[in-house]
């Protein structure tokens, strides 16, 4: 699903050169669930973004479900985001003065569905996450759990075979934390890859695969479980 | 997407109502700044007979004395006098070519106890109206015989007719021009060519006169000009006749030539007659006899002002410091929103949608100010017209604004929007989305 080889990413100021990744190299296989750790500075926001599409990198090559994305135009990167890939942030990144339907139709827009199509998909998503009654709700009259499952309806509106989640549960109280927790482990039952950042060591526990990302590379890696294993003991 | 681009548009709106209230009134204040200027040049620079000014042609002699020319550099004068006029009239190369002179009566109708008034005339040939295709509400001109012979006949224009017969069809009735009686021949409908092309001399913008009165009236009743005279040297004119027979010049000349062979016989004819009068001591100076179309006129009399283009050019320098300052404002809307449009960025739109989205907000914004901007315009013609039209109010038109050029208004401001948010937009558009997520 994601394959980085000796991805090197560097940051220049006039005066400073700081590497973000250094040879950082990756494999994550279609429907695994990879909690990504590491200190502040470490890289991991720069992995993200780089498999997000959302940054270019200096060196080494990246291939997303197969296809190379080096050399690929704005608008066929923009297109492989919105058709591949769905993105959970850590401040929900709602749209405040839409309401949760119209915050959940921003990537249908973009993949050019029909007007039907979509208000399939969202009232779908939103039922999924169990918010099929909020859908004219503005973010602001939800609480943050509520925010974060609406974001990760957003998310899988599209049907994304990949999932990037930055510090998901980073803004949530741990019930609201638990709960969501629970919906990304629902969501990898059914087959979709997560890749998820986190700084809480209990929460990475909980995904089949760890990896520790230091000074710009995969430092350590440990496999809790791998999907087939995991789906066994449930 | 246009709609939702739209929608969304609307919406950013009303987020941030006072920034956008400054954007529109940027764009709207310098919208009817140039709209009240372009306005006032584009009726003043209008071609009034579009369909036939190439064909139409201002007849000028070189009458004028040998020191020095009428204009510089080498300008004749704009009228003839009585003699040419009356001398070209023989002539039968143009199809129609018609003299004329503005005067002024006072007019009454049949009705003893109605107030007499003063009106402008017009004394011209037959072919004044097929020459300028004025249109007739009832009855049409006089005949040929008119012109040579006192015919007691007059042409009514619509104003005239509407006061004096309360707009009936006054066809055969009598008015009353200075104690003398003429018969109505014919009723024009509203007629206002603008400018008043063919008598540029006498109020480039002034209305149409409101009584037409055939050549051969003039003579007779020793018809005065209203307009302007001019002369190039001292003459002792105590007489009509020593007026008739001087050198000055009063009188506007036009002729139809249909074709380039029409005009060059035309013109052979003008430089043979000016020769044939130069062996009789006349036309001191070298041959320079014109013929003119209409827009050639215009120009050639400078109807359109040196310090009206000025005015255009100021009003639009103006709008650019308007538009200079709607980019600072759209620069700091367009950065305010920059991590919804990252966000939009991460969810699958690229650099050109978020371009998109962001051009079609500014130009709402340019319609919006658009609209407020031909409000503008309304206001700042009337105040041009309270402080400078014609006491006369006869050049009121020149201060009217009409549907072409409110639409033109509208393109200006949608042209202009756009061309100020193409920075903002492509910038904030290409800003790489990663930085901003966090900050959504």
């Amino acid at each position: 699903m994601l394959s980085m080889h000796n991805i090197s990413k560097v940051f220049r100021t006039d005066l400073v050169q700081t590497h973000a990744l250094r040879d950082f190299s990756l494999e994550v296989a279609a429907g695994e669930f990879v909690a990504v750790t590491g200190p502040s500075g470490s890289g991991k926001t720069t992995f993200l973004n780089i498999a997000g599409l959302l940054e270019n990198f200096d060196g080494g090559s990246y291939r997303l479900d197969g296809v190379d994305v080096a050399g690929l135009s704005d608008s066929a990167l923009a297109r492989l985001r919105n058709e591949k890939i769905g993105f959970i942030f850590q401040s929900f990144n709602l749209i405040p003065d839409l309401n949760l339907f119209d915050n959940v139709d921003v990537p249908l827009r973009y993949r050019g569905f029909s007007a039907a199509e979509r208000k399939q998909r969202i009232e779908e998503a939103l039922e999924k996450v169990g918010l099929g009654a909020r859908m004219k709700h503005l973010p602001s009259q939800l609480s943050g759990g509520q925010q974060q499952r609406a974001a990760i309806a957003r998310a899988l509106a599209g049907s994304p075979r990949f999932l990037l989640a930055d510090e998901p549960t980073g803004n949530l109280d741990s019930l609201m934390a638990r709960q969501v927790m629970e919906l990304l482990e629902q969501l990898h039952e059914e087959g979709t890859t997560i890749v998820m950042v986190t700084h809480d060591a209990e929460l990475a526990r909980r995904a089949p695969r760890n990896i520790h990302v230091l000074d710009g590379a995969v430092s350590d890696l440990h496999v809790v479980g791998t999907p087939s294993l995991r789906a066994a003991t449930v | 997407m246009f709609a939702y681009y739209l929608r969304l548009s609307l919406a950013s709106l009303r987020r941030h109502p006072a920034l956008s209230a400054l954007m529109v009134l940027a764009i709207a204040i310098g919208i009817g700044v140039c709209m009240t200027t372009l306005t006032v040049h584009t009726l003043m620079s209008s071609d009034p007979i579009p369909w036939k000014s190439d064909k139409l042609f201002a007849v000028r002699l070189d009458s004028w004395g040998p020191d020095r020319p009428w204009e510089e550099p080498n300008e004749p004068p704009p009228e003839l006098n009585w003699r040419d006029a009356t001398a070209l009239m023989a002539s039968d190369i143009p199809p129609r070519h018609a003299a004329m002179f503005k005067s002024m009566f006072t007019v009454q109708n049949e009705d003893p106890g109605f107030a007499p008034y003063m009106v402008e005339a017009r004394i011209t040939h037959k072919d004044f109206f097929a020459l300028f295709d004025t249109p007739f509400l009832h009855g049409g001109g006089w005949g040929d015989s008119a012109d040579k012979n006192l015919e007691q006949v007059v042409v009514l224009g619509k104003v005239a007719n509407d006061k004096l017969f309360g707009g009936e069809n006054s066809v055969g009735r009598t008015i009353r021009l200075d104690e003398r009686e003429f018969k109505v021949v014919g009723v024009l409908a509203d007629w206002q060519p603008v400018p008043k092309f063919y008598d540029v001399n006498n109020g480039n913008f002034d209305a149409a006169e409101d009584i037409y009165l055939p050549w051969g009236t003039a003579q007779p009743f020793q018809l005065r000009t209203a307009g302007n005279t001019n002369g190039w040297k001292p003459e002792n004119i105590d007489s009509f006749d020593a007026f008739l027979n001087s050198e000055s010049v009063w009188i506007q000349f036009w002729a139809e030539l249909p074709d380039t062979e029409t005009k060059a016989r035309y013109q052979a004819f003008l430089d043979a007659y000016v020769g044939e009068q130069k062996k009789l001591g006349r036309f001191p100076r070298p041959l320079n006899n014109r013929l003119s179309d209409v827009n050639q006129f215009m120009s050639e009399r400078h109807v359109v002002g040196d310090d009206n283009r000025v005015l255009v050019g100021l009003s639009f320098l103006f709008l650019a410091v308007c538009l200079i300052n709607m980019v600072g404002l759209l620069l700091a809307k367009f950065l305010g929103k920059a991590p919804e449009l990252a966000l939009r960025r991460a969810l699958g739109a690229s650099q050109w949608q978020i371009v998109q989205l962001n051009l079609v907000e500014v130009g709402l914004v340019g319609l919006l100010g658009g609209v407020l901007g031909l409000g503008l315009a309304y206001g700042g013609l009337e105040a041009v017209k309270t402080l400078y039209a014609s006491n006369d109010g006869n050049d009121v038109r020149l201060y009217a604004l009409n549907l072409p050029l409110a639409l033109q208004a509208m393109a200006i401001a949608l042209a202009a929007s756009l061309l100020a948010g193409l920075y903002p937009a492509l910038k904030v558009g290409r800003l790489a989305p990663a930085g901003l997520l966090k900050t959504q």
